[in-house]
C-alpha cells in the first residue's frame, strides 16, 4: 500500500523521526552533543505555519508602493488622486502626507565624530536617492487592486547625476548625493607601529581587492502585517529583530512602547536583510493608524532585490610587511565602504565588524586601519552574513597565498609560520582582541588529511607540466572570526547604540513541562530544538517535555535577537543561567519538603535527593508541590521559574581551515570545485547536525560570492539583477558535496564551552574558493580575478595575462 | 509580480482557439490576444509587466496537440508536448535524439514539467535551447488558423527577437523533426553559469561519418545573435574532413580548424554573463566540442 503524499505526511514523517544520533558521551548528558533533528522543521516546510504573509485578517487592506525609476533626482510632484479612483482603492499616499509624522529611519550606530547621519524619510518627499526608494503608496481591498492602482499614480522627476563609484564620489566636483557631501565618515584604528613594520621591510605587498554588492536572497521574502488593536499596534513582521525593532519604531513613530508589541512569526531566513528598521514597517505603523484598519505589505522577489538593503560593496587596499621567510611583520588597510545612499540601521558599523580581524590568526607587531564611509545613489548596504568579517578575512587570507606566491612558499607553510599557535591561547592580538581558545595545527592537518593535500598538489604540478587546458587549483582558507555578538561595554566603546546581552526565561508549569522564553529571535537556525536539549540536561526533564516561545514581544518581552552568530553563545548561555537560577529554587523547595538541609540535596537526572539516602523528590513533583503552595518554605513564592541575562565577557573565536580544489577550464574559463574540505572548530556542539547545517548552508553562500554573485547596476543607476534569472546563486546542482569535520577546542569565556557557527562557513569559504581560481591561473601570470570568478572574467584575466606576456605562454 | 487584469478563455477546440486568437489580434503591444501553452515564458513577462495582453488563450484543452508520432520519414512532436513527455518518448530518443539532449538541459525538473515544446519555439527566446536544435535538423513547423494551415520550415521561422513568422490567430499545433537516417552522432553543447541558467551560448551538432570523414554537418548556435542560427561556414569547412582519432593529443587538428569558423556571420549579444568577443570565442570552442562529442 503506498501513502498518499501530502504535507501531512511529510509532517509526521520529519516529526516521527527526529532522533538519529546516539549521545556523543552519555557522561556529558544526555541531549547536548546530540545530533538531535530539529523539532521545528516540520512546520516550517510544509508551510503549515505562520509566515507573516500567511497572516489574514477581517478588513485587512493592502498596501503597494510606488518606486523611483530614478537613481538620483528631485522629485517634484506626486499625484495619487488618478489612483484613487480605482476599484477596490482605499487610500493612496504621497510622502508629502506623510511629511509630519514619518519621521526618519534610524541608524543605530553613529561610528565617529564625523559621521553624517541623513535625514531618512521612509517615503521620500522631495528627493529620491536610489533606484526603488518609495515615492508613493496604495492601499486597497487586495494586493491586485493595489498594483494595478500604482500604474495611475503620477510622478515627476527632476533627473540629477547618479553616483555610483565610491572614488568618484570622493572626487572634487562630484555630484553630492547629500548637502553634506559623499563621505560618510572616516575611522581609524591602529595597534603597534605600521611606520616601523614597513620601513626597510624585505618584502612588501599591497593588493587591492573589490568586495561586490551583494544581495542577501533569503528564501522568504519581507512581509508585514501592522494591526490597529485596542489602544496600541501589533506588527507582524518577518524580520530577525522583534526586540530592537520595537524600541526603534516606538522612538521613530511616537507610538508608545508599552502600546506597541512586535511578533516576528515563522521567518525563513534573513542572512542580515532582515537585520533593519525598514520603511515598510515604519510606514505599515503609520497607515494602520491612519485608517484605523489592519494593513498587509509583502514584497516579491524583484521588489526585494531593489529595495531590501545589499551587503558587502568594498574596495580594500591592502598592504603586508614580511620577512624573506614569510613572516608577516604589519598589515595596512585602507577600506572605501559603499553606504549606498543613506545610514540605515547599522550600516556604518559594518566596516567597523572587520576591523579587528584583519590579523586573522596570524601573530604580527603592527596593524593600521583606515576606513571611508561613501554615499552613492543606490539602496544602502548593511549587515550581510558575516558583516565585515568576511571582508576582512578575504583580505588576509588571500594577500598570504599572494605572499606564499612571492616568495615561492607553500601557502600553508606561510601560515604555519605566522599562526598562533596553541600553547600561545590566550592570545591578544595586534588588533587588541583576545582569543580565548583555538588550535590551528588540530584543525589545519586534519583538513589536509581529509583534502589528500599532497596528492592533489602532485596533480597540479603535472597538470602544469602537461598544459593541461583544464588547471588545478588549491585554495587555502585558515580563519578566525569574532562573533557572539557582543560583550556590552565593547560595543560602547564602538559608539554602538545598544548592548549585546541575551535574555531567557524558564519556567516549569504544574504538570511538569518547561516553557523556555527566549530573547533570540530564530529565523531558520533550530533555536527551539537546541534551548530543548540545553534545558533538558539542565533541569534533567525529558527533550519532548520542553517548548521554546520567542519572536513576540508579549510573550518574550526583553532579548537582543539574532545574529552575529551570537544565539548559542549569548543567548542559549542565558537558557542555561536561568535553569541553574530555577535548580535552586527547586532545590530549596526539595530541602523543605524533605525535611533535610539545603546543603544535604544533591541533584541528579531530574530527582532531588537527600545524600546517601533514596529520599527524593522528582522535579516534576516539585514543579506540582509549588504550584498547589501547601507546603512551601517561608517566604517561597509558589513558581518555579526564573529569569536569567547573560552579558558575555569576551567574543567567541570559532575558526578553521577550508580547503578547495577548482578545475579552471583554460579555454572557456568556467570554473569548477572539484572538492571542498572543511574543517572547524566551533568549540563545544549542542548539536552537531544543526552545526553541520549551518556550516554547509555557509560554505554554499561563500561560494556565492566568489563565483557566482554580483548586484549589478547600469551607468544610470539602475539595477539589472532585480531576478533570479539575472542575480544567480548556487543551488545544490553547482556544488559538490562538502567534506565536513570538526576539532573542538571549548571555548573559556562562556559556560557552555561553545563559539558561534551561523557565519562561519561564510566567512571561509570566499577566499578558499577564490585562492583556489587563482592558484589553478597561476602559471598563466594570473594573480587576481575580480569576484565573482565568472568564467567571463576568468577567461578575460588570462587573455589580459597573454597579451602582457607578448604570447609566450 | 502581479500581472495587469487579463481576460481568460480556454477553447475546447483547435478551431475555436484560431477564431479566439484571430479576433482582437492585432498582433502586437497592449490588447494583444496571446496564446498560453505552459506558461513558463508568457507569465513571467506577465508577472513583471512586460507583456499587457487583453485575453490569454489557454490551449491546455486541446489534446489533439499533445503526444509525439512516429510518421515514418519524421517524428511528429505535438505542440503542447511537455519538455518531460519529450524526454521520456522513446521514439524521440531512438529518432530525435538530439532534440532528448537539448531537452534535457532546459531549466530544471518543475519547468520541464509545464514547458512546453512548442511554446518553446513559438516563444523564440535567443537563449532558448531548442530552437537551434530545430534549425540544426530542419524541422518543419506545422500550424493552423482561420485561414486554413501551413508547414513552415524552421529557417524561415524564427525571424528575430521573440520573433517568429507566426501571424496574428495562428497556432503551433507541432513540429515534424526529420529522421536522419543512419550514421549520424549528436550532441548538444551548452554553456551555462548555474544548473537553471539560461544558456550563454549553446551548440546543436549532428554530425554524419562515411568512410573515416565528415560526410555532412549540421550545426545551430544558441544565444548567438536575436535568433538562432546555422554555422554554415563551419558546415562547409567540416566536409571532408578527417578527425583525429580520439586521445591523439597534440598535433594539428582539422576538426579544430574547421570549428574556428563558428562566430561567422553572429551577432551576438551583450548581457550580465558575456560580452560579443567572448560569446564568439565561446562559440568556437563549443563548436569543436560539440561536434567532437557528435562524432559517431
Ligand atoms: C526558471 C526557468 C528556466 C528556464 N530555463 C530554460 C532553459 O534553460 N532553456 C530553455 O530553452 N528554456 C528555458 N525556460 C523556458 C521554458 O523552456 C519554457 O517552457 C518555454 O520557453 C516556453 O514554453 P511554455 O509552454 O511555457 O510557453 P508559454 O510561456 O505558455 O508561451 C510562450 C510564448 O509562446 C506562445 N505560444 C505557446 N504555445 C504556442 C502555440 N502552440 N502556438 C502559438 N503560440 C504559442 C505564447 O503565446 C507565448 O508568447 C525556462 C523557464 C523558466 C521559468
Amino acid at each position: 500500500m503506498t501513502e498518499q503524499l501530502d504535507a501531512g505526511l511529510v509532517a509526521r514523517r520529519i516529526a516521527g523521526s527526529d532522533q538519529v544520533g546516539e549521545p556523543r558521551d552519555p557522561a556529558e548528558g544526555r541531549e547536548v552533543g546530540r545530533a538531535r533533528r530539529r523539532r521545528e522543521d516540520a512546520r516550517l516546510i510544509t508551510g503549515r505555519t505562520r509566515w507573516t504573509d500567511n497572516i489574514q485578517l477581517p478588513g485587512m487592506l493592502h498596501v503597494a508602493f510606488l518606486r523611483s525609476p530614478m537613481a538620483h533626482a528631485r522629485l517634484t510632484r506626486v499625484d495619487v488622486s488618478a489612483a484613487l479612483a480605482m476599484p477596490g482603492v482605499v487610500a493612496a499616499f504621497s510622502g508629502r502626507d506623510f511629511a509630519g509624522e514619518q519621521g526618519s529611519l534610524p541608524c543605530a550606530w553613529p561610528v565617529s565624530e564625523d559621521v553624517v547621519i541623513p535625514d531618512h524619510p521612509p517615503m521620500a518627499v522631495d528627493r529620491v536617492r536610489y533606484v526603488g526608494e518609495a515615492v508613493a503608496c496604495v492601499v486597497a481591498t487586495d494586493r491586485y487592486r493595489a498594483a494595478d492602482a500604482l500604474e495611475a499614480i503620477e510622478a515627476d522627476y527632476e533627473p540629477l547625476e547618479a553616483v555610483l563609484d565610491m572614488t568618484e564620489a570622493l572626487s572634487d566636483g562630484a555630484p553630492a548625493v547629500h548637502e553634506a557631501g559623499n563621505q560618510a565618515f572616516t575611522w581609524r584604528f591602529s595597534g603597534g607601529d605600521a611606520d616601523a613594520a614597513f620601513h626597510d621591510a624585505p618584502v612588501v605587498l599591497d593588493r587591492t581587492y573589490v568586495q561586490q554588492r551583494l544581495i542577501p536572497t533569503a528564501m522568504e521574502p519581507r512581509a508585514v502585517v501592522a494591526v490597529p488593536e485596542g489602544e496600541g499596534f501589533t506588527l507582524y513582521s518577518a524580520t530577525q529583530i522583534p526586540h530592537i525593532l520595537r524600541v526603534m519604531l516606538a522612538l521613530t513613530t511616537g507610538i508608545p512602547e508599552h502600546l506597541l508589541r512586535v511578533v516576528a512569526p515563522d521567518v525563513g531566513g534573513g542572512f542580515g536583510s532582515k537585520l533593519q528598521v525598514t520603511a515598510e514597517e515604519v510606514l505599515g505603523l503609520l497607515l494602520a493608524r491612519r485608517l484605523g484598519r489592519p494593513v498587509k505589505w509583502t514584497e516579491s522577489r524583484s521588489e526585494g532585490n531593489l529595495t531590501a538593503h545589499h551587503g558587502r560593496d568594498q574596495i580594500q587596499r591592502i598592504s603586508v610587511a614580511a620577512e624573506r621567510d614569510g613572516r608577516i611583520r604589519g598589515v595596512r588597510v585602507d577600506l572605501l565602504a559603499d553606504m549606498g545612499a543613506y545610514l540605515m540601521l547599522v550600516t556604518p558599523g559594518v566596516p567597523l565588524l572587520g576591523a579587528f580581524m584583519y590579523s586573522g590568526v596570524y601573530k604580527m607587531d603592527a596593524y593600521d586601519f583606515t576606513c571611508t564611509g561613501v554615499f552613492t545613489t543606490k539602496v544602502p548596504t548593511d549587515a550581510y552574513r558575516g558583516a565585515g568579517r568576511p571582508e576582512a578575512t578575504f583580505a588576509i587570507e588571500r594577500a598570504v597565498d599572494e605572499l606564499a606566491a612571492e616568495l615561492g612558499l607553500d601557502p600553508v607553510e606561510v601560515r604555519r609560520r605566522n599562526w598562533i599557535s596553541r600553547e600561545e591561547f590566550p592570545y591578544t592580538t595586534v588588533a587588541g582582541l583576545t582569543y580565548d581558545s583555538g588550535d590551528y595545527e588540530a584543525a589545519t592537518e586534519r583538513a589536509l588529511a581529509l583534502f589528500g593535500y599532497d596528492e592533489l598538489r602532485a596533480e597540479q604540478a603535472d597538470r602544469r607540466e602537461r598544459r593541461d587546458p583544464v588547471q588545478l587549483g588549491i585554495g587555502v582558507s585558515t580563519y578566525t572570526e569574532m562573533c557572539g555578538l557582543a560583550p556590552s561595554r565593547v560595543l560602547g566603546s564602538l559608539s554602538y547604540g545598544a548592548g549585546g546581552w541575551e535574555h531567557a526565561a524558564v519556567r516549569l508549569l504544574p504538570t511538569g513541562k518547561v516553557e523556555v522564553v527566549t530573547g533570540t529571535s530564530p529565523h531558520g537556525q533550530g533555536h527551539e530544538t537546541s534551548w530543548s536539549q540545553i534545558t533538558a540536561d539542565a533541569l534533567g526533564v525529558p527533550f519532548e517535555d520542553v517548548s521554546v516561545l520567542h519572536g513576540d514581544t508579549a510573550v518574550s518581552p526583553r532579548g537582543m535577537d539574532t545574529y552575529g552568530s551570537r544565539s548559542l553563545v549569548v543567548g542559549g548561555v542565558a537558557v542555561l543561567a536561568a535553569c541553574e537560577k530555577v535548580k535552586e529554587k527547586a532545590k530549596r523547595l526539595a530541602a523543605h519538603l524533605l525535611e533535610a538541609a539545603d546543603d544535604d540535596v544533591e541533584f541528579a537526572d531530574g530527582t532531588f535527593r537527600v545524600r546517601g539516602t533514596d529520599q527524593g523528590r522528582t522535579i516534576q513533583e516539585l514543579a506540582l508541590a509549588a504550584f498547589a503552595a501547601h507546603d512551601l518554605p517561608d517566604g517561597f513564592e509558589p513558581r518555579l521559574d526564573a529569569d536569567a541575562t547573560f552579558d558575555p565577557e569576551n567574543f567567541s573565536f570559532p575558526h578553521g581551515t577550508h580547503l578547495c580544489a577548482v578545475e579552471a577550464d583554460t579555454e572557456t574559463g568556467r570554473v569548477a570545485i572539484r572538492s571542498y574540505v572543511a574543517v572547524d572548530d566551533v568549540g563545544r556542539v549542542v548539536n552537531p547536525l544543526i552545526v553541520e547545517g549551518q556550516v554547509r548552508g555557509g560554505i554554499a553562500q561563500g561560494i556565492g560570492q566568489a563565483l557566482f554573485e554580483e548586484a549589478v547596476h547600469d551607468t544610470g543607476g539602475n539595477l539589472l539583477t532585480t531576478t533570479m534569472a539575472d542575480y544567480l546563486i548556487p543551488s545544490a546542482a553547482d556544488l559538490p558535496d562538502f567534506v565536513t569535520d570538526r576539532t573542538e577546542t571549548p571555548a573559556t569565556s562562556n559556560p557552555l564551552g561553545v563559539k558561534g557557527v551561523g557565519e562561519a562557513g561564510t566567512i571561509a569559504a570566499t577566499p578558499a574558493v577564490v585562492n583556489a581560481v587563482v592558484d589553478a591561473l597561476r602559471p598563466h601570470g594570473v594573480r587576481d580575478v575580480p569576484m565573482p570568478c565568472t568564467p567571463e572574467r576568468v577567461w578575460r584575466a588570462l587573455a589580459r595575462s597573454r597579451a602582457n606576456d607578448g604570447g609566450t605562454r | 509580480m502581479i500581472p495587469a487584469p487579463f481576460d481568460y478563455v480556454r477553447p475546447a477546440s483547435l478551431d475555436e482557439a484560431c477564431r479566439v486568437l484571430g479576433e482582437a489580434g492585432d498582433g502586437d503591444g497592449d490588447g494583444e490576444v496571446k496564446a498560453l501553452a505552459g506558461g513558463q515564458s508568457l507569465l513571467p513577462l506577465l508577472r513583471l509587466r512586460l507583456a499587457y495582453p487583453s485575453v490569454l488563450v489557454d490551449l491546455g484543452r486541446l489534446e489533439e496537440l499533445r503526444g509525439v508520432h512516429d510518421r515514418g520519414d519524421h517524428v511528429f512532436i505535438g505542440a503542447l508536448t511537455t519538455h518531460d513527455e519529450v524526454l521520456r518518448s522513446p521514439v524521440v530518443r531512438e529518432h530525435a535524439p538530439l532534440v532528448a539532449l537539448a531537452t534535457a538541459t532546459v531549466a530544471d525538473p518543475a519547468v520541464r514539467h509545464r514547458g512546453t515544446f512548442g511554446g518553446s519555439l513559438a516563444h523564440a527566446d535567443p537563449a532558448g535551447d531548442l530552437p537551434a536544435v530545430a534549425l540544426a535538423l530542419d524541422c518543419v513547423l506545422v500550424t493552423a488558423s482561420g485561414a486554413g494551415g501551413r508547414e513552415i520550415p524552421a529557417a524561415g521561422f524564427f525571424t528575430g527577437y521573440l520573433e517568429t513568422a507566426l501571424e496574428p490567430g495562428e497556432v503551433l499545433t507541432g513540429v515534424k523533426v526529420p529522421k536522419l537516417g543512419d550514421g549520424w552522432g549528436f550532441h548538444y553543447e551548452k554553456f551555462h553559469r548555474t544548473a537553471q541558467a539560461w544558456a550563454v551560448v549553446g551548440v546543436a551538432a549532428a554530425v554524419r561519418i562515411d568512410a573515416g570523414a565528415v560526410a555532412q554537418a549540421r550545426i545551430g548556435l544558441t544565444n548567438m545573435g536575436p535568433a538562432p542560427v546555422r554555422a554554415r561556414a563551419v558546415e562547409t569547412a567540416l566536409r571532408g574532413v578527417t578527425p583525429p582519432a580520439a586521445g591523439a593529443g597534440g598535433g594539428h587538428d582539422p576538426v579544430k580548424d574547421a570549428c574556428a569558423w563558428a562566430d561567422e556571420g553572429t551577432s551576438p549579444p551583450t548581457d550580465l554573463h558575456a560580452r560579443p568577443d567572448y560569446r564568439r570565442h565561446l562559440a568556437r570552442v563549443l563548436t569543436h566540442r560539440a561536434v567532437r562529442a557528435a562524432l559517431p
